[in-house]
């Protein structure tokens, strides 16, 4: 065959939504060789995954493509009838997508679900096609196939799901492979074994592979051309090295800036013009006076546990302790115990053992229930992990960071109240005319910058942050990283950074704890953790994070295995 | 088991309930309206409610330890066995009327969600609102207006069976089933004649919330992200609705069903009266009527009972439909 496998000419796709219509795709172009792995970059509504799915049909009922053509070998494939749409479907292109564990259907075993899929396309027995989902499973690399097969997803890791989602997806053989998104949501060790996977199985079997992804330095290291897309229009194509070195138009700029790599400092975050402003800011900002001697520490953490009745204890034995103003990260795999030794902390549950003193006072004896009442509730406040669910939806962004002000300062509605919120809102950046919004009618951004502002509403001094950004768009979390250590330095407010993203928790914090099973591994000094890992797992968690600008022609060659270089060779 | 105290709770409440409301059983009994003080002062005391209430609930709760519900004075018999004896008649009623539902229900909300805000989606809603709307003794005297008055299709709205038919011998007391155990397909087809009606006219009250939640549930399946995941394999678009979106939408339907089963056994009355069927709701309400204590707090005690054993067999098919969900 000549030509490309897929070529996308000047795709507009519509979404006629309440409010009109919406072009979510304006006029996109681009072509796919066989056995090519192409990353789609972009942020939330950049319009790359409406791509994927109007090139795989899958798009919501509301979308509609309104103009341009798809190519798939040769064939425009927007003018086919849906029913004739279903052979392409799986035996020719397939998709994987986003949240693994909701794309499989939770009442059904495993097994049968990859069989499904065989059976909608081969005319096979039953007992074939189990066979066949069996060797699928080994192809995926499952522990214990055989005894995966009569799993239902709920008793799998969401890595495991994503491989038996990945064995739905390959079953067939099709020629092309849209992952869209296919590690978010995954911890940074199963992202990279998942990705090294895909590629293995896409260059072994000649898939040609998008990889749709918001995250600049997975595209990075798997793919051989890279797409910027946003706001619907593709503005750069390149390979990924020149794209990030010297990228060419102004958003890739910034998009590449904001992207955190195991250099960057928190003033790199901007692109050059921008940057001058941050740091004006910053030595704007007086030293910090040191402690006065015989002060007592911030927090003091001894030998926290927490046990619940079943299994092995969440948290065993963690002792940390962190002085006024200063920033430790803790980070860890899903299940490490990271979020509930945050939650301890905050003493929105009970430990099991250990004492929690904050500020000289013994606060872990008190029950979570009636902590709301103690005198420390306004000292040590939280933002959540997800901005969406975290706020009121029947709460005004005013009402929201009033609240606090409300039920812990004693403060009541009135003049001085507006002001403070006012004032609260201006320091975190949102801009007045959006407190009488609702959280529905809030970006993302404005989101989490009204969670941080109803945190530092009563002034804490240690504030906890759980996965602050992990929710954000990478520009978007540039600007609450900067955010937030700015509020450090202007308040000399501690903060206690709870993460998976190792580059984010090496730029924020002084300090980092690491968690695993949880125990704590291993800590230190962040720079010197991050860059000489004593223990085999820490090594593991930093070797896993996909760089920009690291290596990635070690991982290149491992990825170019011989597969890619037969299809190339076609 | 962690439900006796509930059971052991609604008893005292019925009992209880039954003392308070107006009327004196003794009155009532008395020979006749003439009868004396000193004729009526007899049987209560032969009923033993001369005796303060709290000393008569213990008497009450010591009989029902030991399985006797007491005697109703209407039918002059156990009240164990009445309700032995009639509660076949309103099993087999509420049943086939739950069957009748669901068989229609369930289509209707799947066709529903499948073309959402169509003519089909707003009729299945028309049809729902009249079913809700219309009370069960104007759309059950309707129906027999229908079927029997002007059609003839239907037998006369009497009871189970009409007179002439020899009853099979009694082994499940379902008499369709009697029928088809012995073998007399005639008896069955008069029986199930007998059925029919009543059964359509409690389904066409219950359609309205199995079909929405139906309808309700399904388009929650169909547009999650599984559904897409099968669309994106290229499975049959049978495979899809059925297999895939219908089976989990189903799952709230079980729970919806067996709180519509235990509200029609109850409440079936108006059917029960308007047909004459011989069912433990009519039973009930007649001893009502005359201040027959026992058999009303029978019929309390065995309603609760069989909510209880419905919400059971829920949570236990609930387990067999949804793996995630461990008993």
């Amino acid at each position: 065959m000549t030509g490309p496998l897929l070529q996308i000419e000047d795709l507009h796709v519509t979404f006629s939504t309440r409010r009109g219509l919406v072009e979510a795709v304006r006029g996109v172009t681009l072509s796919l060789d066989q056995g090519e792995m192409l990353g789609l970059v972009g942020e939330s509504g950049s319009g790359k995954s409406v791509t994927g799915f109007a090139t795989t049909r899958l798009l919501d009922v509301a979308g509609r493509v309104t103009a341009g053509r798809i190519l798939f070998r040769g064939q425009d494939i927007t003018k086919i009838a849906d029913s004739d749409f279903r052979v392409l479907h799986g035996a020719a292109m397939s998709m994987i997508f986003q949240n693994p564990r909701a794309a499989l259907n939770p009442i059904r075993a495993v097994g049968l679900q990859i069989a499904d899929a065989i059976l909608s396309h081969k005319r096979m027995s039953k007992e074939d096609a189990a066979e066949e989902a069996l060797k699928l499973l080994r192809a995926v690399q499952i522990r214990d196939p055989e005894k995966r097969m009569t799993a239902y997803p709920h008793e799998l890791s969401g890595g495991m799901c994503q491989r038996v989602m990945i064995a739905i997806a390959i079953s067939c053989n099709p020629m092309l492979l849209i992952a869209d998104e296919p590690t978010t949501g995954l911890d940074v060790t199963t992202q990279k074994v998942v990705m090294d996977l895909l590629v293995r199985i896409a260059a072994d079997r000649g898939m040609a592979t998008i990889l749709i992804t918001h995250d600049l330095g997975l595209a990075a290291r798997y793919c051989q051309r890279v797409v910027v897309m946003e706001q619907g229009r593709l503005v750069e194509e390149a390979a990924p090295q020149t794209l990030f070195r010297h990228p060419r138009h102004a958003y890739t700029r910034r998009l590449v800036a904001a992207s955190p790599t195991a250099t960057s400092r928190i003033a790199d975050l901007v692109t050059d013009d921008e940057r001058s402003h941050y740091l004006a800011m910053l030595a704007a900002c007086k030293p910090r006076p040191a402690p006065a001697a015989g002060t007592p520490l911030l927090l003091d953490v001894k030998n926290l546990a927490k046990r619940y009745d079943q299994g092995p204890p969440a948290v065993a034995d963690f002792s940390m302790a962190m002085a006024a103003g200063e920033s430790v990260g803790l980070v860890g795999e899903s299940g490490s115990g990271k979020t509930t030794t945050s939650r301890m902390i905050c003493r929105l549950i009970d430990p099991s053992e250990g004492t929690i003193l904050f500020d000289g006072e013994s606060i872990g004896h008190l029950p979570a229930r009636d902590f709301h009442r103690s005198p420390v509730r306004k000292d040590i406040q939280i933002v959540f992990q997800d901005p969406n669910e975290s706020l009121n939806p029947r709460f005004t962004a005013f009402d929201c960071i009033a609240h606090p002000l409300l039920r812990l300062s004693g403060m009541r509605p009135g003049d001085v109240l507006r002001q403070r919120v006012e004032q609260c809102a201006q320091r975190v950046g949102l801009p007045a005319e959006l407190l009488p919004r609702f959280p529905h009618q809030l970006s993302g951004g404005q989101k989490a910058r009204v969670g941080i502002a109803r945190a530092i509403a009563c002034q804490p001094r240690l504030l906890v942050l759980d996965e602050p950004t992990a929710a954000l768009d990478v520009s978007v979390q540039a600007v609450v990283l900067q955010l937030l250590d700015r509020l450090r330095r202007e308040d000399d407010l501690a903060l206690l950074f709870v993460s998976h993203d190792l580059n984010v928790v090496r730029m924020m914090c002084d300090r980092t704890i690491v968690l695993r099973n949880g125990c704590v591994v291993e800590q230190g000094e962040s720079r010197a953790l991050f860059d000489n890992p004593q223990t085999a797992y820490t090594r593991e968690l930093v070797d896993a994070v996909p760089h920009i600008g690291g290596a990635p022609a070690a991982a290149a060659a491992q990825v170019t295995g011989p597969g890619v270089n037969n299809v190339r060779s076609l | 088991m962690s439900s006796l105290p509930a059971l052991f709770g609604v008893l005292v409440f019925t009992f209880l309930l039954m003392r308070v409301l107006p009327g004196d059983p003794a009155v009532f009994f008395a020979s006749g309206p003439n009868a004396g003080k000193e004729e009526i002062e007899v049987i209560r005391k032969q009923m033993g409610l001369d005796k303060p209430v709290p000393q008569q609930l213990l008497l009450y709760l010591y009989d029902v330890g030991r399985g006797n519900l007491g005697r109703s004075l209407m039918t002059g018999q156990a009240v164990t066995t009445d309700l032995r004896d009639r509660l076949p008649a309103s099993l087999e009623l509420t049943l086939t009327a739950l069957l009748i539902a669901l068989v229609s229900a369930i289509p209707l909300g799947v066709l529903a969600a499948l073309k959402p805000g169509s003519v089909i989606d707003h009729g299945v809603r028309l049809f729902c609102a009249l079913g809700v709307c219309v009370p069960t003794f104007v759309s059950g005297l309707l129906l027999i207006y229908v079927f029997y008055y002007l059609l003839g299709l239907a037998p006369d709205p009497t009871g189970r069976i009409d007179v002439f038919t020899s009853l099979p011998p009694s082994r499940t007391g379902f008499l369709t089933i009697d029928f088809l155990l012995a073998g007399d397909l005639d008896g069955w087809w008069a029986a199930f004649r007998q059925l029919i009606l009543p059964a359509a006219t409690m389904a066409l009250f219950v359609i309205a919330p199995l079909a929405r939640i139906t309808r309700a549930s399904m388009l929650v399946s169909l547009g999650s992200d599984f559904v897409r995941t099968a669309r994106s394999v290229g499975l049959s678009w049978w495979r899809i609705v059925v297999t895939y979106a219908l089976r989990n939408a189903i799952l709230p339907v079980i729970t919806i069903a067996g709180i519509v089963f235990s509200t029609m056994l109850g409440a079936n009355v108006l059917v029960e009266k308007v047909y004459s069927w011989p069912g433990v709701a009519s039973y009930a309400l007649d001893a009502l009527l005359s201040s027959d204590y026992a058999p009303v707090q029978g019929f309390v005690l065995l309603m609760a009972s069989i909510f209880v054993v419905v919400n059971l067999l829920v949570d236990v098919l609930y387990g067999i439909a949804d793996p995630r969900v461990s008993i």
